[in-house]
């Protein structure tokens, strides 16, 4: 029972909202709608879900004094601090503890870690762009145009490079986008189909 | 280690500190090159520049603090374009709960330049999880979604939200963001509602959506810091993206640069090894 009564769900909704979407009906719409606000309530949960999970993991971690439980600290630290600060000190407006945490401590920590991507692009570009090969070759071209034609001093150094790097991105690389986009498509809704089925039952956990 | 090995190796540390300094420099001393339009960035601009004082546009800041050096400044410019030509904007954050804060930046900051009212000019909608089926359901309808806005206030109190109900009452949806959020937009609100999308995504991101703006799926595209620079341009309004745009030219003609000398070390190396009967 405990793996069929989920198979028939999964089954009898899938069924239902992929008719559902060729009918539209009061009773369909009704059907549909109410759906939403089940996902969207489903949703919420994920999120207490997540937040149990971060302390309670972070908590372990703390108790048993594995290693790296000094990060773990900060992580239950910040938790906190956050929840008070936006639960107790007013609401979410620039100016108010919440924001003022936000815009000082958790901006400049994400973008300086998005930040540090620069530094490894540039690195990885030196090291693995080698024309070792045809294909290499092409693939080293095309990202010194893009890279070169895309912003202004491309066209100072030399006119042409900004209709080359255009034209790279809207047809190569379009058509190539494209076609993975097909793909993921096609696996997707073959991916949909076994799990509505119940041919694919990884979901419930527990082997194949 | 021969000349050609060390072209080749060069130690990371030097690259990292010239990578700094192509970025440091430029913004000390700007170079302040002209920059040039592209067509999806001045699509998106024409689209937004022919709506009428009073109508309605969407946009959705679907970024957080890590890709804002990017987004911050297209959502800035595209809020100033709306609030100069006076449309009305309903604004939201749907990708991580910390765009809330990067959104809440941008709306304070553009609504104070333009002494624009919360709830008459503009409305803050705020963060709900599950963005697909967000989407979906303000796509019947906006209350469905969000019965208040981000500050707690009944959407049916709000003024500026008489009469809209739902994507059929706006005219644009515009998605600044640094997530695959976009794909939902473009499926479900574009798809299945049928309003017109435009888009501002990160550099990295942006060659993933040239096949949307082939089919008509989107009606424009920013991206990076580069096409938030032309929507500066384009709006008169040189900011923050105008002024990266040098450290970016650097940056960019320095990595050419080190993948130039580290195929020419590669080249030549063989070349010495082929000379001297070594190796294949």
């Amino acid at each position: 029972m405990r793996r069929q009564i989920p198979l028939a769900i999964t089954f009898i909704c899938g069924v239902v909202m992929a008719i559902q979407f060729f009918i539209p009906h009061q009773i369909s719409l009704k059907i549909y709608r109410g759906a939403l606000d089940w996902q969207m309530i489903v949703g919420g949960f994920v999120l207490v879900l997540g937040i149990g999970s971060l302390v309670t993991h972070h908590t372990d971690k703390l108790k048993h004094q594995r290693e790296g439980w000094g990060y773990s600290l900060v992580t239950l630290l910040g938790l906190a601090l956050m929840a008070i600060a936006g639960l107790f000190f007013g609401e979410m407006r620039i100016g108010k503890p919440f924001m003022e945490i936000f815009i000082y401590a958790q901006n400049p920590i994400q973008a300086t870690m998005f930040s540090l991507l620069a530094f490894f692009i540039a690195s990885a570009a030196y090291r693995a762009f080698r024309a070792r090969s045809f294909v290499a070759t092409l693939l080293l071209l095309a990202a010194i145009i893009v890279m070169i034609g895309r912003v202004p001093i491309g066209a100072k150094i030399w006119s042409p490079i900004r209709d080359i790097s255009t034209w790279l991105l809207d047809y190569p690389n379009m058509v190539a986008k494209r076609a993975i986009g097909l793909g993921v498509g096609l696996g997707m809704i073959s991916t949909a189909l076994k799990i509505i089925l119940g041919i694919e039952r990884s979901y419930l956990g527990g082997g194949k | 280690m021969n000349i050609y090995e060390k072209m080749m190796s060069i130690d990371r540390r030097i690259l990292f500190l010239l990578i700094a300094l192509s970025v440091i420099i430029p913004l000390l001393k700007p170079l302040l090159l002209p920059v040039y339009v592209t067509k999806e960035v001045r699509n998106l601009y024409g689209f937004i520049d022919n709506l009428n004082p009073g109508d309605v546009a969407f946009l959705s800041l679907d970024y957080d603090p890590s890709t804002m050096a990017e987004c911050h400044p297209m959502a800035l410019g595209i809020l100033r374009h709306c609030f100069r030509k006076g449309i009305k904007v309903i604004v939201t954050s749907l990708a991580r709960p910390e765009g809330l804060g990067t959104a809440e930046m941008a709306l304070t900051q553009a609504s104070q330049e333009y002494q624009k009212k919360n709830g008459e000019d503009y409305v803050f909608l705020g963060y709900k999880p599950v963005p697909g089926a967000v989407l979906l359901a303000m796509g019947e309808n906006f209350r469905l979604a969000f019965p208040n806005d981000f500050y707690g206030t009944s959407i049916d109190s709000i003024p500026m939200m008489e009469g809209l109900k739902n994507y059929e009452d706006i005219k644009i949806v515009v998605t600044v963001s640094g997530s695959a959020v976009i794909d939902s937009w473009v499926i479900y609100a574009g798809g299945r509602y049928g309003v017109p999308i435009g888009a501002g995504v990160t550099a990295v991101m942006a060659t993933d959506y040239y096949k949307y703006l082939q089919s008509g799926q989107l009606v424009g595209l920013l991206g990076g810091l580069k096409g938030a620079a032309e929507y500066e341009k384009l709006i008169e309004y040189p900011d923050m993206a105008t002024k990266g745009m040098d450290g970016q030219n650097m940056a960019h003609l320095l990595v050419v640069f080190f993948i130039i000398i580290g195929n020419i070390g590669y080249f030549l190396g063989k070349k010495a090894k082929a000379s001297k009967g070594i190796g294949g």
